[in-house]
Order: C-alpha cells, then structure tokens, then sequence
C-alpha cells in the first residue's frame, strides 16, 4: 500500500485570518465547502497519515541554510508562527509520526538528498490546510518543505523528482498515506499588491496539472513566472510535486479569482493515484 | 547594507516567543545583536513597514511584524505604498517591487 489520496489546496494566510472582510461570501463558503470535501475525501481514503508539500514562509528556515527539501520526522510540532488572532487558528500541538517519516525520508533519500527535521514550526502554510482537513489535528502529519521562498529555487524537474520519489516511498510502505500539496499559483502575498491575481496564468497551469502535462509544467522558467504569477508563483513547484507523486489525472474542484481578499486564486484539487 | 542581519532580526522575532519579549523589555540590547545599519535601526525602533519594505525586507517576514505592531491589514498594505512614494523604489532584496500602485482587494478599497 501506499499512496491512497493526493490532491492539492491554497494555504493563503487571509483564508481564515480575513474570512470576515469577504464580500462575496457566496463564493468564500463554496471555497470551504470545497475544502470540507476534500477532508472528507482524505477520511474516507484510510489514511493512516497525511504528508502535507508545503512552501514555509520563514517559519523555519532561514538564508544561513535553507534546505532545497525537508521532511518532517518529528513527534509532536507546534502552529501556527502566526499570531492567533491574526491568522484566527489557535495555537495547537499537532501529531507527528516519527517512525513512518524516517522510514519515508530513507526511501526518498535513494534519488532525492532530503534534509529532515525533527524540530519544526508551522506556520499558515500548513496550519490553513490542517485547519480544513483535520480539524481536530487527531491526524498525524508528515511536514514536507520545498523551498519556494529564497532563491536559489530548486529548479521545477528536481521538484517533479522529489514527488515521484515521495510517491516511491509511499508505495514502499505497508500504511495508507496520503498526501497534498499546497501553494499558491499566481500571487503577489505580503506585498503592496496583495489581492492581484493572473486568472488565465492560472486556469492555464491548473490545466497543465490536471492533465499531467509534465512537459508544460516544467517549461515555467522562474523568471517568466515572477512577471506573470508574483513570487507566490513559486510555490507552484508543491503542485506540481503532487501531481508527479499521484501520476494520474486531476479533478478540479474549485477555482475562484474572485476573492482577492485572501490574495490567492482559492484553489481545491484531488489527483486520481495511478501506476 | 545589512539587509540579510534585518531579515534575520525579523525572523528571529516572528517565530520565538522569548524573543518578543526581549522585544518589549529591552530591545536596545537585543537589536545591538545584528548587524544593523542606523537606518535599519531607526526603521525596526519607529516600525517605518514602509522604509523596510523599500530596505528589501521579504514581506513573509514583513507582515508578520506589522501584525506584532497591531497594524490592520489594510493600513500595511497601504504603509507599504506610502513607503515607495516616500523613500522610492524597493532597494534591495530578492524581490523587486512589481507595481505598488494599485489596490486590488475591493474590500480595501471601500474602507
Ligand atoms: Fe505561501
């Protein structure tokens, strides 16, 4: 067994630090109903564990040494960073599982040089995702980090490898895992142009992904995508590990651009796991 | 420059409780630990998000200190904007300032 869900989620601080100044809260309750959806989905899956590719945004890591991957093999992690009433999640102890992660990290070590970590702090990053999906943080959760925040950036076919080998060593276990990867696609966060987002560059990518079109996806320079998608358009390289990590085709569930207050286009994805 | 020691000041701020606290009770002796140029000290002592985001200040790390300050989200972005007709351009920095003009949150735009 295995690798029995992968899907992928935004993680905008805003999501639920500024839920209360949306406007169009029509559009932000589809959003979280579609992210209720997908914890369901994860429930129902199995999963003994849930792997989370994450961006972090200086919780952690800083220029002194700043691992291209890490994962998590700690017991116990703290979240968020974050101010609680400024994100409006609750600082809470969340559940590692350290046997099953090492295990993981040895696997993915065969092809991938992977730092790992016992200590780490989350930040919205991961807290927005476990905020929808595991509510009571009952799940134990496996931090993965791709380093999306200070260049040199990982270049987009090592991310693609990393997933696939996140997907080998997934495989290589006899629990049921499951995995999502979550960024933003174009964004512009924490900048005086917050809110600013690039529809069509993202309903584009977001086909790329679901069709697993690798070559498109990895056709993206970091240039090109700063111009067109902000530095939050780094974070794609989460995406487009967990689509190399479930192989199949993805379902998009929800795409919206309509809710600039939480300065990301609002995104729920679920990814089928194929051979 | 020092911008990577202002960052680092910052980092070491947003994620270490204990480090907030020195930031209350005595923050001449914790900032005497980074290497920091007068200007910086001055922007970090008068919270001046604006001149800290012109410095080159990563806003991951930015926006997490104007929320220690208390500064509402519309009021940062706005500080940010006022910084770049005060002091110009972003000077430093992994990301260059890509507009800074504009509000796009409508939600903004109405407050
Ligand atoms: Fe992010």
């Amino acid at each position: 067994m295995s690798l029995v869900y992968a899907g992928v989620l935004s993680h905008a601080p805003g999501i639920t630090g500024r839920a209360d100044l949306v406007k169009n809260t029509e559009k932000r309750d589809e959003f979280y109903a579609a992210l209720d959806k997908q914890r369901q989905e994860i429930e129902d899956s199995g999963a003994e564990a849930l792997i989370v590719i994450a961006a972090e945004h200086f919780a952690n890591f800083f220029m002194n040494n700043m691992p291209a991957y890490c994962i998590g093999i700690g017991n116990r992690y703290e979240g968020p960073i974050e101010d609680p009433a400024w994100l409006k999640i609750d600082k809470t102890d969340v559940p590692g599982s350290p046997d099953l992660a090492t295990r993981l990290t040895k696997e993915v070590m065969k092809t991938v040089d992977t730092a790992y970590a016992e200590e780490w702090k989350f930040d919205h990053g991961i807290m927005i995702p476990l905020n929808f999906l595991t509510p009571r943080y009952d799940m134990p959760i496996i931090p993965v980090n791709i380093n999306c925040q200070g260049p040199p950036l990982t270049p987009l076919n090592r991310a693609w490898e990393f997933g696939a080998a996140l997907r080998r060593a997934c495989d290589s276990v006899p629990e049921k895992v499951a995995l999502v990867g979550t960024g933003g696609i174009s964004h512009w966060p924490a900048t005086p142009d917050s809110g600013k987002i690039n529809e069509p560059w993202d309903r584009e990518f977001l086909d790329s992904l679901m069709n697993q079109d690798k070559e498109a996806l990895l056709r993206y320079t970091d240039e090109e995508t700063y111009n067109e998608a902000g530095q939050g358009g780094f974070e794609i390289r989460t995406y487009i590990a967990a689509a190399a990590a479930a192989k199949g085709k993805g379902e998009l569930q929800f795409y919206t651009g309509e809710l600039p207050i939480f300065a990301v286009g609002c995104t729920v994805a679920k990814f089928s796991i194929s051979g | 420059m020092s911008l990577y020691h202002l960052q680092k000041f910052l980092y070491e701020l947003n994620r270490d409780d204990s480090v907030k606290e020195k930031y209350h009770s005595d923050l001449d002796a914790l900032l005497s630990q980074f290497d920091l140029s007068a200007e910086e000290n001055n922007a970090l002592r008068e919270g001046d998000i604006g001149l800290l985001y012109v410095l080159g200040v990563n806003g991951q790390i930015l926006m997490h200190f104007a929320a220690l300050l208390g500064i509402e989200w519309f009021d940062y972005l706005e500080m940010m904007r006022e910084g770049i007709n005060k002091y110009g351009s972003v000077r430093a920095g992994v990301y260059a300032m890509t507009g800074g003009g504009e509000s796009y949150t409508a939600e903004g735009k109405e407050q």
